[in-house]
């Protein structure tokens, strides 16, 4: 059988409902277009008793939205009930790279809080207690700890607090001590922490979009 | 069956004793059946500080090697006739008992009481580990001083670890003035920063001292202001929402006052 031929989708019957394969080297959108294809299609076929469905996604990992369009795909089908999304390695959600990763919660002394990516923790690190992450760290609370972004060597990490106070920060492989060497100013309030010049320095989150312009909101917009 | 409340602070001298003998008495005062169960081996105090030592034949590591029973170590108070105490060993070490036998004790003494005040060694070694297994609850105590809540703060972290469900705090030691000279952490700063729920402050007072000394505790003098801190923590923890004291009756400290006013 030739390849072009063979279905993206391939539905199996089991004595426990249905089996939904979806080609894992297809793009994504190709695959939700056909699947909506056969769902929306001759509805005489879907009609009947209740009947569970487990999607295998391959190798695939897919996004928190790519899950989305795929349950609201199946919704069409109101007796078509999704028992699973199940990946071959046991993981079917990409995390990482998807935007920002958000946890909760304060990180106490002698604790460590070790992360991939960029991470938005809501919660205090208290004086003892460390946040790392590989990609840049935005803290909604205090930052009283360590703070150590671009663990792996990212020196465009930052590292942002909406109460910036913290005993030690690193970035990539420089660090910097607040107390000894940061003005008062640059002790309170909203501020981030970047590196130049292979140095720690400290600014008011106002001038971010100044230092990353890339992640300014207004040019976004008409990036389109 | 009663609850076990363990008292713990990290760091030592912070007034994990004077708590527990404070707070197992108010408790009693109440009516509620309690025992002190002493589990800092070596280094045992509580005794002392209820007026008790003498009265002492068997301890906490009897029972455990039993060479008496429960009934016999149970030391009861002079003072409240619900109020029992188990004296820790001060020959042996802390290594005398481990955490099997002190969590088969707590469970043991939760079948009579209706609260067991565990009063934890400093530190968060062997000794703390087992005192905390065993329990239900637990109360943090700390000093408003940097160090202090530093170590209050890990020993939290190592709670949440035990699936100790939300510890409280008790800030202890605490003098308005120097708080309002800027010398001392402000008691906001304290709760911001270890963000647990605020169970009672006491203030720095030489009575509580003194009574310690003479072997009564102060929540026994009913006028003195540590004693009614006291009593209302023994409130608060039966469930009951009680206001925080005001200790020291001055304008612009009453309205950061109000402010504790706002826990339940
Ligand atoms: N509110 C207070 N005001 C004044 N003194 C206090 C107060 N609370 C405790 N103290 C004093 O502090 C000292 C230490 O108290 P305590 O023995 O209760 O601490 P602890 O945490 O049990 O110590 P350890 O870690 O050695 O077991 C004692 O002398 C006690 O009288
Ligand atoms: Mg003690």
């Amino acid at each position: 059988m030739g390849k072009a031929l063979k279905s993206g989708v391939t539905i199996k019957g089991t004595k426990n409902g249905l089996h939904f394969l979806l080609d894992e080297t297809r793009p994504f959108s190709t695959i939700l277009n056909e699947l909506k294809h056969k769902l929306e299609g001759s509805p005489n076929i879907w009609d009947g008793p209740e009947t569970h469905v487990r999607i295998k996604l391959g190798n695939r990992q897919i996004t928190r939205e790519e899950e989305t369009a795929l349950r609201n795909l199946f919704s069409l089908r109101e007796n078509l009930i999704i028992q699973s999304i199940e990946a071959s390695n046991g993981k079917p959600y990409l995390l990482r790279n998807q935007g920002i990763n958000v946890q909760a919660g304060t990180v106490r002394s002698g604790q460590v809080l070790d992360h991939r990516g960029d991470l938005l923790l809501l919660g205090d690190v208290n004086p003892g207690g460390t946040v790392r992450s590989t990609g840049s760290i935005f803290v909604l609370g205090a930052l009283r700890g360590l703070g150590h972004a671009g663990g792996e060597g990212d020196e465009s990490a930052i590292i942002a607090a909406s109460n910036l106070r913290p005993t030690q920060l690193r970035i990539a492989d420089v660090v910097s001590r607040p107390p000894d060497e940061w003005t008062k100013s640059e002790m309170s309030g909203m501020n981030f922490a970047y590196l130049v010049d292979g140095r720690i320095v400290v600014d008011k989150i106002h001038h971010l979009n100044r230092i990353r312009p890339e992640i300014e909101w207004k040019e976004n917009r008409f990036r389109g | 069956m009663g609850e076990a409340i363990v008292v713990t602070s990290g760091k030592g001298g912070v007034g994990k004793s004077t708590t527990s003998a404070n707070v197992g008495t108010a408790l009693a005062m109440t009516g509620k059946k309690v025992c002190l169960l002493d589990t800092d081996i070596g280094l045992r105090n509580l005794d002392v500080l209820m007026g008790l030592e003498n009265r002492i034949i068997y301890d906490l590591v009897d029972v455990i090697e039993k060479s008496c029973t429960l009934q016999q170590a149970l030391i009861k108070d002079k003072r409240c006739k619900t109020l029992y105490l188990l004296p820790a060993a001060q020959t042996k070490d802390k290594s005398a008992v481990d955490m099997k036998q002190l969590c088969w004790l707590i469970a043991e003494l939760k079948e009579t009481f209706d609260y067991v005040i565990v009063d934890c060694p400093a530190g968060i070694e062997m000794g703390f580990k087992n005192a905390v297994s065993g329990s239900d609850r637990a109360i943090v105590v700390t000093t408003p001083e940097n160090a202090s809540v530093r170590d209050a703060d890990r020993v939290i972290g190592l709670l949440e670890k035990e699936e100790i469900p939300q510890p409280k705090l008790v800030v202890n030691r605490v003098r308005p003035q120097m708080i309002k000279e800027g010398g001392m952490m402000e008691i906001d700063e304290v709760v911001a920063v270890l963000s647990i729920d605020l169970l009672g402050v006491i203030p720095d007072d030489e009575e509580v001292i003194r009574s310690g000394n003479l072997g009564e505790p102060i929540v026994l003098h009913k006028k003195a202001l540590a004693s009614k801190a006291y009593q209302n923590i023994a409130r608060r923890i039966q469930g009951e929402a009680v206001p925080l004291l005001i200790l020291e009756k001055e304008r612009t400290f009453l309205r950061r006052m109000k402010r504790w006013l706002g826990f339940t």
